[in-house]
């Protein structure tokens, strides 16, 4: 079943410092090509730990659309 | 901050030794302050060689020594950084500033490799406190090497310092917000993106 929460991590304000990727126990996000954080929907449990890890706090828990 | 466990342990997790090596042989022997000039050119081989930042998302040994003391260890009061702070213009304007105390560093080992200029055995901390630093060094190279050791440890134990109040203060990784390799590096890596992308759609126009 999905979670009820996903992460969004805001692009234009990421520093794509992989500090999200590093935590995500699902690697459901990753920095896409040392630009910005991507978030795989599929895979993300809505865990909120890459929300709390990143730096920059750009990462928004948000309910899944 | 109440620390945060990485999913999986891996062997870069352990890169932090790397920093503690670094600063621990600077301080006993200047020259190895040379070996910095590895911590410059690995992020921009990421970047231009693949346009990733895969330095700083795993290799990075200030990065894990940021994650470890901040985040396993627990050192970080975890807050928020201000806006200004993790603004482009801010993290624009620093990185110009830091490399172009780099650039200087370059002119004044080049002024002394020409005879102009003289070595100053110290150590100089956040581009004002002047700490002298004579027993790393023993002679036997020219003066423009141990000067270039000299600076170049400045710098990056001045750039620790910033790395770690800021660690401490804010989340763990909060230096690498403002860091100016990884501003750089980011820079480069989204360049390069574009521009393929741009080669793709050219592709199918064609
Ligand atoms: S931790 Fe934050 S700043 Fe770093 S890559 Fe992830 S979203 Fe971007
Ligand atoms: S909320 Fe949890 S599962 Fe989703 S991306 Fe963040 S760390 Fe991974
Ligand atoms: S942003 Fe700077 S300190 Fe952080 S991981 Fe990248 S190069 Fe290392």
């Amino acid at each position: 079943m999905d979670s009820k929460r996903i992460a969004v991590p805001d692009r234009s304000a990421c520093a794509a410092c992989g500090s999200c990727m590093d935590v995500c126990p699902r690697k459901a996000i990753s920095v896409f090509r040392g630009s910005y954080a991507v978030v795989d929907d599929r895979r993300c449990v809505g865990c909120g730990m890459c929300s709390r890890v990143c730096p920059a706090g750009v990462i928004l828990m948000e309910v899944r659309p | 901050m109440k620390s945060v466990r990485s999913a999986k342990r891996h062997w870069y997790h352990y890169l932090w030794l790397y920093s503690l090596f670094f600063f621990a042989a600077g301080f006993f022997n200047i020259l190895f302050a040379w070996l910095g000039l590895v911590s410059f050119l690995l992020p921009l081989v990421f970047a231009f060689g693949f346009g990733t930042k895969g330095f700083c998302n795993r290799y990075c040994d200030r990065g894990q020594f940021l994650r470890m003391f901040g985040g396993q260890l627990g050192l970080s009061r975890g807050g928020s950084m201000p806006a200004w702070m993790k603004g482009k213009p801010f993290r624009y304007a620093f990185m110009v500033f830091f490399f172009a105390m780099f650039g200087n560093i370059i002119y004044t080992t080049w002024l002394i490799a020409h005879g102009a200029g003289s070595l100053s055995e110290v150590v100089t901390i956040l581009w004002s406190v002047r700490v002298p630093w004579q027993w790393a060094y023993a002679g036997g190279v020219e003066p423009w090497v141990a000067s270039f050791a000299f600076q170049l440890y400045s710098l990056m134990l001045t750039s620790e310092i910033i790395a770690l109040a800021t660690m401490l203060w804010f989340r763990p990784r909060s230096w690498c917000v403002y860091c100016p390799m990884g501003t750089l590096t980011q820079l480069v890596c989204k360049r390069k993106a574009s521009s393929e992308e741009k080669m793709q759609e050219g592709d199918f126009a064609k």
